[in-house]
């Protein structure tokens, strides 16, 4: 048995309680889109469990599909059975800091499994969680049922924000095929020297920065810049790749921290405080921002060459 | 007529900027560059499905979610409040320096505390007030910077620690980006080179947060 057939299992795991969450959806009788959201789970659930078994051109047609229903607000968290606060509260009381214990278990399991195992890292994360689980139910004595209900509400509150990541890393591969990085790299290369490292490095992280500024999600920018800058300017000057994706992301959170874009960072609070400077959050952040995208740009010419 | 392919960056800088619903803009951004640079629609929906398939790795941290719906429903979140609550009688930057703390651990072992709601807003915000106003009652002004501060931690923690779980959405999305441009890195190893980002970030907010104490009493 190879690592991919193992990971498929996972994936089929995953497509399981995406099926969960799709019957809870079709379910929920409060939700006026309970129909779309029930199709949108439904159809991951398909994707994720046999996709393997699908032409590709059909799981093209089934990704568009999961965009009309968004597109058209089919697809609605709905109504979701709170933590009963009692519960949770008498629970906490008793078991306190090992409620932590599953989640240690998981972080320094998926590591060491991709570590010291050929297995790789995905597999590894796989089996943690896999463990882990059964650690928490044996250790709050849930039943199958409880965490049925536990795996649905946590999938279902994700929602549709939990598959974008998964696309914008889709969008990255057509903009590979297409030829965008290369479009514009070579568009920059008239302005910009390629082979000089620092100037390449500076390039990137400004770069990643200010789209994020723009476009406020960190996750979209990092496709199109590493694709169009990091590649082309850093890694194919002999800079390492682990170094570029590391750092490029994080000088994009320095964006992040600048960008009322980023609505639910920089404007959620205010509106949750009160805050009478709409602007209060990011002011109090600027310090912060460009002192670490200085500091992450020098860290990332020394460690990546 | 080359830079027709750049549509699709046009339209995704365009719809998030505009809040359009984000997964159709993305699929749309998809489908217009495929469409500029030439693809067939046969062609562009069989690239999108096994761009789709070959990136579910991104979508893996799904498979983490079962546990930790079981032990929320036990009180995880409880038990971070309890912990949290002990701290009284620490100045605002104290407060906040320790918060800074936790948010950062527990985002490396994978929980999503959802701060700004759970945290911020009942608990840290008014901790911070309470014990900055003990020398005297606040001005207006003085309040709004405690809440910008507070909330400021919990993005800063929450951001340059995340990428310090190997399967934390970023993480996966980034290994998964650098294989399709064709220099594959694993999410461990994404995971180590991020330990001294999480870490300057820390030192610098501390010492951010023992000056925010200084300010406030003038």
């Amino acid at each position: 048995m190879n690592t991919n057939n193992i990971l498929e299992f996972f994936y089929m795991l995953i497509g399981l309680i995406m099926l969960f969450s799709s019957i809870e959806s079709f379910r929920d009788k409060e939700n006026p889109a309970r129909i779309g959201t029930g199709l949108f789970w439904l159809i991951l659930a398909v994707i994720f469990a046999f996709g393997e078994a699908i032409p590709s051109f059909i799981v093209g047609i089934l990704v568009v599909l999961i965009g009309v229903l968004s597109l058209f607000k089919q697809v609605k968290v709905g109504r979701i059975k709170e933590v009963d606060s009692k519960v949770a509260e008498k629970s906490a009381k008793k078991l306190g800091a090992w409620l932590f214990f599953p989640s240690v278990v998981l972080a320094i399991l998926s590591v060491s499994i991709g570590q010291f195992t050929s297995l790789g890292g995905q597999v590894g994360i796989g089996i943690a969680s896999v463990v882990s689980l059964i650690i928490a139910i044996i250790m709050t004595r849930s039943s199958g049922k409880t965490a049925y209900h536990d795996s649905e509400r946590m999938v279902r509150s994700v929602g549709t924000a939990g598959i974008l990541p998964q696309l914008l890393a889709t969008l990255g591969v057509i903009f590979t095929a297409s030829g965008i990085g290369d479009l514009i790299s070579k568009s920059i290369s008239g302005i910009f020297p390629v082979g000089n490292h620092l100037l390449g490095v500076i390039l990137y992280g400004v770069a990643m920065a200010v789209f994020t500024m723009i476009m406020g999600n960190a996750f979209a920018a990092f496709a199109v810049i590493t694709a169009g800058i990091g590649i082309p300017f850093i890694v194919m000057q002999g800079g390492s790749p682990i170094v570029v994706a590391a750092l490029g992301m994080t000088c994009g959170y320095c964006g992040t921290l600048l960008t009322p874009m980023a609505a639910n960072f920089n404007s959620l609070p205010v509106a949750l405080m009160e805050m009478k400077d709409n602007l209060g959050v990011i002011k109090q952040q600027i310090p912060i921002a460009f002192s670490l995208l200085a500091i992450q740009i020098v860290l990332m010419y020394v460690l990546a060459f | 007529m080359e830079y027709l392919k750049l549509i699709g960056i046009v339209i995704i800088i365009l719809g998030f900027a505009l809040h359009f619903d984000t997964l159709a803009v993305v699929i749309t951004a998809a489908l217009a560059t495929g469409l500029a640079s030439g693809m067939s629609i046969t062609h562009l929906l069989s690239l999108l499905g096994q761009g789709f398939m070959d990136n579910r790795m991104v979508s893996l941290f799904l498979i983490t979610l079962p546990m930790i719906g079981v032990v929320e429903r036990h009180g995880l979140k409880q038990a971070a409040v309890n912990g949290i609550s002990k701290l009284k009688h620490l100045s605002p930057g104290k407060i906040l320096n320790l918060y800074l703390a936790i948010r950062e651990i527990t985002c490396a072992f994978g929980i999503a505390l959802s701060g700004q709601v759970q945290f911020i807003r009942p608990l840290i915000n008014p901790m911070a007030q309470a014990s900055a106003s003990v020398k005297g009652a606040l001005s207006p002004k003085k309040v709004d910077l405690i809440k910008g501060q507070s909330a400021a931690i919990d993005n800063i923690g929450n951001f340059y620690a995340q990428n310090l779980f190997i399967a934390s959405s970023g993480v996966l999305l980034m290994s998964s980006t650098m294989k399709s441009l064709g220099h594959a890195v694993s999410p461990n190893e994404i995971a180590l080179y991020s330990i001294p980002v999480a870490l300057i970030a820390f030192v610098l907010t501390f010492y951010y947060n023992m000056r925010f104490d200084k300010k406030l009493q003038n």
